[in-house]
């Protein structure tokens, strides 16, 4: 008997992009087997359990939701490529959202997934603005955002053609930005419209049980079609041969064979797997990444007059830097998120309170730190992350009574994100540079994933679509 | 197999890749994607559901031969008796 296995296509990853192309492949007849180093799917967007109770990783909200009925969006797209009824997910709205600037939120937009609502606060906000904002919605909605051919032009400077208020354009940018930026000050033109769309256009939902959800349908779907996994079972190695990968060699030294490989690990991950120089690490780019608290609650957020807020996106400075900070955390802006706050509808409520915090870190400051060091600074920041979120959000009926309702905290690093995820520099985003078209130097080795340029949890998904259709199943 | 099968035959792989479209009420002579909200990544499923499920071909630049139900059926009705021909 042949020892070695071969496949039609070999999946690296088996995270929200993975998945997708793994059903698609599976679903027409394609022998695909998916390998996770990890024990658990869903990378960047998973979650684990400690002492019983579940953790959300990645997933604050499932963007670009959209009412049923509404055509040709990408949810819409996503579930029906992958045969998803919507009832599977089982979507609850968000309640509101914000975009708070100042020292302590003094300007603020609400969004939710009514469109009027946020372009009534632009006008409100900013009355010389509105015709300009209106404008630029325009040309978001007529931009071409999935033409994988695209050239790259300046989101700032399209924005700036239509918004005079630097104010105004930060606020902007901030959401977009937290929610999918790889590069710093600046966005991708096409990146800016798919996450305006993504987060303003369309909006925010959550399944009641959160991203845990999401994975089980995927991984029903890719059982239901035939694909297989493996998981803690990781590639060390692609082995070239003739500009083609003929194989992937796993952690084992098992050696599998494939007419196709895709890999979601990221580009410059995938690069030293090609390169196999199991030293040499390529020069670490400026990668963004993110610290976040979580904070576990013996009460519901709305006890402690918290109850509105679904996401608030923060900035207490006069501009809104979306830079790799110097320090190990720029707590100056960030993200709050607060899982109870969607409506799952009458009486029925998550069993805790759960107030997530985000912000800006820098993957060096933390990966350098003695394990000592490393947690006495968690805990050093985790309050400092907590004291700078709590000026955005109203005040409490006592200092000390966010502490005494939680019951238990964790926070992750940019340094748990290369850990868990094997992605450089704590990355979430993927690297500056993104590869549309998904090719690599080797001819039937593509990436998907972060790196391909899809945002947001959907996007993820949408990008494992497409790269199966565009790079496989279109072509027979 | 007769055209109204065929026309059948396109329209439940419809109502699998799209199940949120009402297909009561198609008019074989119009374009689907005039009456429907189909788009390129839909087209190209149908294309792969016949494949999967009938093992018939469509080469891509027959594509357009797709556009509306009665062009299926005369585009693809003599590919099904060629395959049961076969049998």
């Amino acid at each position: 008997m042949n020892t070695r296995s071969h496949y039609d296509v070999v999946i690296i990853g088996a995270g929200m992009s993975g998945l997708a192309a793994g059903i698609r492949l599976a679903h027409f007849g394609k022998k695909v087997c998916i390998f996770e180093r990890h024990n658990a799917v869903g990378g960047l967007n998973s979650f684990y359990s400690i002492a019983g109770r579940k953790f959300d990783v990645g997933l604050h909200a499932m963007t670009n939701f959209v009412r049923p009925g509404v055509k040709g969006t990408p949810l819409g797209k996503l579930l029906r490529q992958l045969r998803i009824d919507r009832d599977e997910f089982a979507l609850c709205e968000q309640k509101q959202s914000r975009i708070a600037f100042g020292p302590r939120g003094e300007t603020s937009l609400r969004f939710t997934n009514d469109f009027v609502v946020f372009e009534g606060e632009v006008a409100a906000m900013f009355p010389a603005q509105a015709d300009g904002f209106r404008k630029l919605v325009a040309a978001v909605r007529t931009f071409d955002d999935v033409s994988l051919e695209a050239a790259p032009i300046s989101a700032r400077e399209v924005v700036r053609r239509h918004i005079s208020d630097l104010l105004l354009e930060d606020m902007l940018f901030c959401p977009l930005m937290y929610y999918g930026s790889a590069t710093e000050h600046d966005m991708e033109f096409g990146q800016f419209v798919i996450m305006f769309k993504a987060l303003f256009l369309e909006g925010f939902a959550r399944p009641f049980e959160g991203v845990r959800v999401v994975l089980r349908v995927l991984l029903e779907k890719y059982r239901a079609a035939g694909g297989e996994r493996r998981m803690k079972c990781g590639v060390q190695k692609i082995i070239a041969h003739a500009g083609r990968a003929s194989a992937v060699l796993l952690d084992s030294g098992e050696e599998i064979t494939a007419d196709h490989v895709i890999s979601s690990i990221g580009a410059p991950e995938t690069e030293r797997l090609v390169a196999a120089s199991s030293s040499e690490l390529p020069p670490a780019p400026r990668t963004l990444s993110f610290v976040e608290t979580i904070s576990i609650l013996d009460r519901q957020p709305a006890e402690l007059g918290w109850g509105s807020d679904t996401i608030i996106f923060f900035n207490d400075s006069s501009r809104f830097d979306y830079v790799r900070p110097t320090a190990q955390v720029d707590p100056r802006s960030g993200v709050i998120c607060i899982p109870n706050n969607f409506d799952y509808g009458v009486g029925r409520v998550l069993p805790e309170g759960i107030f997530r915090v985000t912000c800006l870190a820098n993957y060096d400051r933390w990966a350098i730190l003695p394990e000592a060091d490393y947690q006495a600074d968690k805990l050093r920041w985790f309050t400092g992350v907590l004291r700078s979120a709590r000026r955005f959000l109203p005040p409490l009926a006592s200092d000390d009574a966010l502490a005494a309702a939680t019951l238990t905290t964790d926070m992750f690093t940019p340094r748990t994100i290369t850990k868990f995820t094997g992605h450089f520099g704590g990355a979430i985003y993927g690297a500056a540079v993104k590869h549309r078209q998904g090719r690599t130097d080797l001819g039937n080795l593509y990436l998907c994933g972060t790196d391909q340029g899809f945002l947001g949890i959907v996007g993820a998904m949408l990008s494992g679509i497409s790269m199966a259709n565009y790079h496989i199943l279109q072509k027979g | 197999m007769t055209k109204d099968e065929c026309k059948q035959v396109v329209l439940d792989i419809i109502a699998d890749i799209a199940p949120d479209e009402d297909l009561s009420n198609v008019k074989p002579e119009v374009r689907l994607r005039d009456q429907l909200q189909l788009d390129s990544m839909d087209f190209l499923d149908i294309v792969m559901e016949l494949r999967k499920r009938h093992g018939i071909e469509v080469p891509e630049k027959e594509y357009q031969q797709l556009a509306s139900l009665d062009s299926c059926a005369e585009y693809l009705t003599p590919k099904f008796d060629a395959l049961a021909g076969k049998n």
